[in-house]
């Protein structure tokens, strides 16, 4: 187990805690499904708790969730407009979703749930079918509007509208790809370095002082993975919003 | 290169179909031998054995989530952020109708207190004025008197004065019969005396 320990991709993999087969298929409670589970309890007995006394001069924890909610909510009325406010519980909920579920990954042994190229890439889906089946829905073939920008030559429309169906399309890999590698390249990277102060701990007095490298270097990168699982989860809720413009207005670029 | 190469053969997994069930079979098995190591030799972000597990627990969890955020959690803080905003408002129009009542309230006392003011200089003008023609008329109806009785005075002077004088012509009548008498020895006739004591006194 000791090699496990040191192994920086140990800490990805996915567990059964609960065995389920439906039909054929796994559907067992694993560790990712536990921290979803913790995701959706942390989250949402914060943003209940801290709100239930409905203060009109706000305490600290209640002024955390308000300004999660107006901080969104900005982000989507400059993003989106107006129109797009009805989208606000889905960005809101995505947004807070991914954020906990990043800062509950920083926790040491914690598993993080969006280190998983899966989940991230069904966000994404989640994300690009509501822009695609709202725009559909509310501007018919209109819709497709999306991909001609307009004051363009004729002549170069075609390469431009190529372009622009290409750049919808890599839409979901791009956006579940960002958040899947960053937040799986930041765990890795923690581990090594905090690997090297374990492994160069165990080579006498020397090797504790070399240690000192990398533990500096493991508290920095710890830092800086706060930085980037806030980050992330905000650029995720604002390429949301970018993307649900398309599906608001889908002609105004 | 381990990353393409785990997800080259999850990919294959997936799509040969037969060997999909097979293969979850495999994956499972050495997940239970090694205690949850990746000793499938798959990148565990990449084993798709453990996809549909995961998508499901997503869906229900961040369904659920949804859920509580648009129905219980986003309603109160924005009823809480609009509670917040309506009290704003309320009290600064409170605030700015209760200036405009002070400032109304100053207006009237400013205007009460000059009108007081000018009511006060009238009246005191008036009063003034009073004092000054009943003072005068008092002084004309004492001067008046005052003249009234000082001509009376004249005239009961000049009165006695003739008086006086009258008494003092019989005196003189008297006394120069009785000088006439003592001095003649005869008497005097009345008439010459009275015109004799007449031409003396003039």
């Amino acid at each position: 187990m000791a090699g496990d320990k040191v192994d920086p991709v140990h800490q990805f993999v996915v567990n059964k805690i609960v065995p389920i087969e439906i039909g054929g298929i796994d559907f067992s409670f694993t560790n990712a499904s536990l921290f979803m589970v913790a995701t959706l309890a942390v989250a949402t007995c914060f943003l209940y708790f801290t709100t239930s006394t409905r203060s009109l001069v706000p305490g600290r924890m209640q002024s955390v969730s308000e300004i999660s909610y107006e901080f969104i909510a900005s982000m989507l009325r400059e993003g989106a407009g107006s129109h797009g406010m009805k989208f606000f519980p889905m960005v809101f909920s995505l947004f807070m979703f991914i954020l906990t579920a990043n800062m509950l990954g920083m926790v040491p042994y914690f598993f993080t749930v969006t280190s998983q190229i899966v989940v991230t890439f069904a966000l994404a889906l989640f994300v690009i079918g509501t822009v695609v089946f709202y725009g559909f829905y509310k501007h018919g073939l209109g819709f497709l509007n999306v991909f001609v920008p307009s004051g363009v030559p004729g002549i170069l429309l075609p390469l431009v509208i190529a372009i622009e169906v290409i750049s919808f399309l890599s839409r979901p890999i791009s956006l579940s790809v960002r958040l899947f590698a960053n937040m799986l390249a930041g765990h890795i990277t923690l581990k090594v370095f905090a690997g090297f102060v374990a492994s160069l701990g165990t080579l006498g007095a020397l090797g504790i002082g070399g240690a000192i490298l990398p533990l500096i270097m493991t508290v920095a990168l710890t830092g800086l993975e706060f930085l980037v699982s806030f980050l992330q989860a905000y650029v995720f809720a604002v390429l949301t919003c970018m993307y649900l413009n398309d599906a608001v207005h889908p002609g105004g670029h | 290169m381990f990353v393409t190469a785990a997800y080259a053969q999850s990919t294959t997994t997936e799509g040969a179909e037969t060997h999909d069930a097979a293969a979850g079979e495999v994956h499972t098995e050495t997940g239970v031998a090694h205690e949850g190591g990746h000793g499938s030799g798959v990148f565990p972000p990449f084993d798709s054995s453990t996809f549909a597990s995961q998508l499901l627990w997503l869906a229900i969890t961040f369904g659920l989530f949804y859920l509580l955020m648009s129905k219980v959690v986003m309603p109160r803080i924005g009823g809480i952020l609009e509670t917040r905003n309506d009290t704003i408002a309320r009290d600064l129009d409170d605030a700015s109708r209760s200036k405009a009542e002070a400032d109304a309230a100053i207006a009237a006392y400013e205007q009460e207190l000059a009108a007081a003011k000018a009511k006060g200089n009238a009246i005191a003008s008036e009063a003034r004025e009073a004092a000054k023609t009943k003072a005068a008329a008092d002084r004309t109806a004492v001067e008046a008197s005052l003249n009234n009785k000082i001509s009376a005075a004249e005239a009961r002077i000049a009165d006695i004065k003739t008086k006086a004088l009258a008494d003092v012509g019989a005196i003189a009548e008297e006394t120069a019969a009785a000088v006439v008498e003592q001095l003649i020895g005869g008497k005097a006739s009345k008439a010459e005396i009275a015109s004799a004591v007449k031409a003396t006194a003039k």
